[in-house]
């Protein structure tokens, strides 16, 4: 059978791609596309307020809801706002990282950054925020260290959310920048030297346009990934991000967690488009 | 609230004793359930499954929100489902009532869980009490003088203004009954019944109760853990517990304190709590195994040792003399009617009011209202 198999596929390329490709692209299309299809349509449902049923009637409450009751519109600042400090934070942090991974550390030094970079990975997320709450807590660390200098920390709130993003997003954010920066050869550094351009002038005109789609690769990772996190927010904060409220909803009124979490899915693809106006897209 | 049960699911056919089980077969050799973390763990487990042949699968589920999800599945034979969502699984029709004269071990159940509006639903038993908690209010006693007998120390903005950022509350939209609870002792002229049937002026009050004191609140927890190492790491200092944190921090020496024997162990306008009833699935495959696992796990040794793993007072009467801690039952009041009597026992709030009018906001405006009040 394999015998006929092979002369059958044997001159017809198109087929032998299809094959191999329907299934990764059956489950893309229903599996990931489909659920989001589901998504969008579940988020004009309604409940029915006495039986708490689903009502399969297409209406725009839920979202006259997320527009005109100001705490929603909070929540989604918030989010937004925090995703973005994180983004930026992540970004200043691993520019120097990754610069001085791919073209200052020798070959050895190189292996051991990367691995200490992707070590915090290889541990449970949940120890990691835990350990940062130990940290932040009044009687904990930071406040210990701060003492001395008359200063307290942060405690929880927004400003520790962002602090702990920021440090578990990291690894994202070094890795693609280290790869883009790993792939501009040292002859253009070298080259920006000979012509006379200072350090300065050679990283703002050569090194940042070259890595500049990296950068925005991994705050692609760092951004979303905080849009939609909840429970580092639970943890280390009383404030709600949008990831709470679609969690507190999600049994009791499903078409409006469903209206919320299109929220982030349109905040990502206006960003995903403002990157690409940007040229993030064009040396990839 | 069974009036809404017999509209809502009428197209199920309503829930009469006609689909309850009549005679116990063999064993189907397994049994699918959904329980709290800790109600079900091998050291009983083995034994069961031992003694009936019926293997345990077990899903655990984080809320009473998840279980009701997961019981619409119809994957699963039964549920230890608290207060706030039997209600809710008997309106859907995803449970059947029980025929306790199947499981001999409810006999001996204390006699104040019997028969209650979360677990019989006009006149029929819908499930075996498992197990019941209070939430405590808990202080540091070092910080927090004088010592509070009521909760107003962290409720009437005057007072929880002196902890401020110390308050620890309790991360969900039921949260809501705890400040009606209060306020049907305060105010009286508001006619607070059951905090969990709350008419629009009612609710109104409670949410507005609780908008007063979110700045003052240090930490809403949701998970034991949380509050743990709050309060062992000075975060908070006063606040809404269960039974097992205030016996952990105690347990590691920390200098907590909740309200003594002099004041019934409760704050003065008592507190909410829980009770959790294993109920079985309209849809179960294995109805023969869940209801030994019914009979079994408020057996007295079995119903002990998960009261003790858990932490919470047992169902099962004849279980206080099996516990390892031989003051357990003391310690968590399983056998003074008396404390369980200023319990209010979490219950899902509904529109129906039970007094025929139907103005009453259900779970849906709570969590609404809960996100509003966390901003």
């Amino acid at each position: 059978l394999s015998r006929r198999l092979a002369s059958f596929f044997h001159g017809r390329p198109h087929l032998q791609v299809g094959t191999l490709l329907a299934a990764p692209m059956g489950w893309l299309a229903i599996g990931y596309l489909g659920s989001l299809a589901v998504l969008l349509i579940a988020a004009f449902w309604s409940v029915d307020p006495l039986s708490g049923e689903i009502v399969h009637n297409l209406g725009i409450e839920n979202f006259e809801t997320l527009v005109n009751e100001p705490v929603y519109r909070h929540i989604i600042q918030r989010t937004v706002v925090v995703a973005a400090l994180v983004t930026v934070t992540d970004a200043v942090l691993a520019f120097p990282i990754a610069f001085y991974m791919a073209k200052v550390a020798s070959r050895r030094g190189k292996a051991i950054l990367v691995v200490a970079v992707l070590l915090p990975l290889w541990s449970s997320y949940l120890v990691k925020v835990y350990a940062w709450r130990t940290m932040l807590s009044a009687g904990g660390v930071i406040n210990w260290a701060l003492a001395p200098l008359g200063l307290h920390g942060p405690g929880f709130g927004v400003t520790a959310v962002w602090l702990v993003m920021s440090y578990l997003w990291l690894p994202y954010m070094v890795l693609p920048i280290y790869a883009g920066l790993e792939r501009i050869p040292n002859s253009l550094i070298s080259a920006s030297e000979d012509l006379g351009a200072s350090p300065f002038t050679t990283f703002r005109r050569v090194i940042l346009p070259l890595s500049f789609p990296a950068v925005i690769a991994g705050s692609i990772f760092t951004f979303a990934l905080t849009l939609g996190d909840y429970i580092t927010p639970k943890l280390v904060s009383n404030d709600q991000f949008i990831g709470n409220v679609i969690a507190n909803n999600i049994s009791t009124d499903l078409p409006f967690a469903s209206a919320l979490a299109l929220v982030p899915i349109v905040v990502m693809v206006a960003y995903l488009l403002v990157a690409r106006k940007l040229g993030a897209f064009e040396h990839v | 609230m069974l009036l809404l049960a017999g509209c809502g699911s009428s197209d199920n056919g309503s829930s009469t004793n006609s689909n309850e089980l009549q005679k116990l077969g063999k064993g189907e050799g397994q049994v699918n359930l959904i329980s709290w973390a800790g109600y079900v763990e091998p050291e009983w487990t083995k034994p069961f499954e031992q003694e009936t042949g019926c293997k345990v699968n077990d899903k655990v589920a984080g809320t009473s929100d998840e279980m009701v999800q997961l019981m619409r599945t119809g994957q699963y034979d039964g549920v230890s489902a608290s207060g706030n969502a039997t209600a809710r699984l008997v309106d859907g029709g995803d449970v059947s009532p029980v025929n306790v004269s199947l499981v001999p071990n409810y006999k001996t159940i204390f006699s104040d869980l019997k028969n209650q509006p979360y677990n019989t639903f006009e006149g029929v038993h819908y499930g075996i009490p498992h197990g019941r908690g209070a939430n405590l209010l808990m202080w540091n006693s070092e910080n927090v003088k004088p010592a509070p007998d009521s909760w107003n120390v962290i409720l009437d903005p005057k007072l929880a203004a002196k902890y401020s950022g110390k308050i620890s509350a309790y991360d969900d939209p039921i949260y809501i009954a705890d400040a009606a609870v209060y306020l049907k002792y305060h105010q009286p002229d508001l006619k607070i019944e059951s905090p969990y049937e709350l008419n629009e002026e009612q609710f109104e009050a409670a949410v507005n109760l609780l908008e007063e004191q979110r700045p003052y609140v240090g930490e809403y927890w949701s998970d034991a853990a949380k509050q743990i190492s709050a309060f062992a790491g000075g975060d908070s200092e006063v606040g809404t517990t269960w039974q097992y944190q205030y016996f952990a921090l105690k347990g590691e020496g920390k200098p907590v304190a909740a309200s003594p024997a002099s004041q019934g162990f409760l704050p003065k306008e008592g507190a909410t709590g829980w009770s959790d009833t294993w109920m079985i699935s309209s849809k179960a495959q294995h109805p023969n195994c869940m209801y030994m696992w019914m009979n079994y796990i408020v057996s007295p040794k079995a119903n002990a040792e998960v009261a003790e793993f858990f932490g919470e007072a047992p169902a099962q009467s004849l279980a206080c003399a099996q516990t390892a801690d031989k003051e357990f039952c003391s310690k968590y009041h399983a056998e003074e009617p008396a404390f369980w009597k200023r319990v209010y026992y979490w219950e899902t709030p509904l529109a129906d009011c039970g007094n025929g009018s139907s103005d009453c906001k259900d779970y849906n405006d709570w969590v609404k209202a809960w996100t509003s009040i966390k901003g």
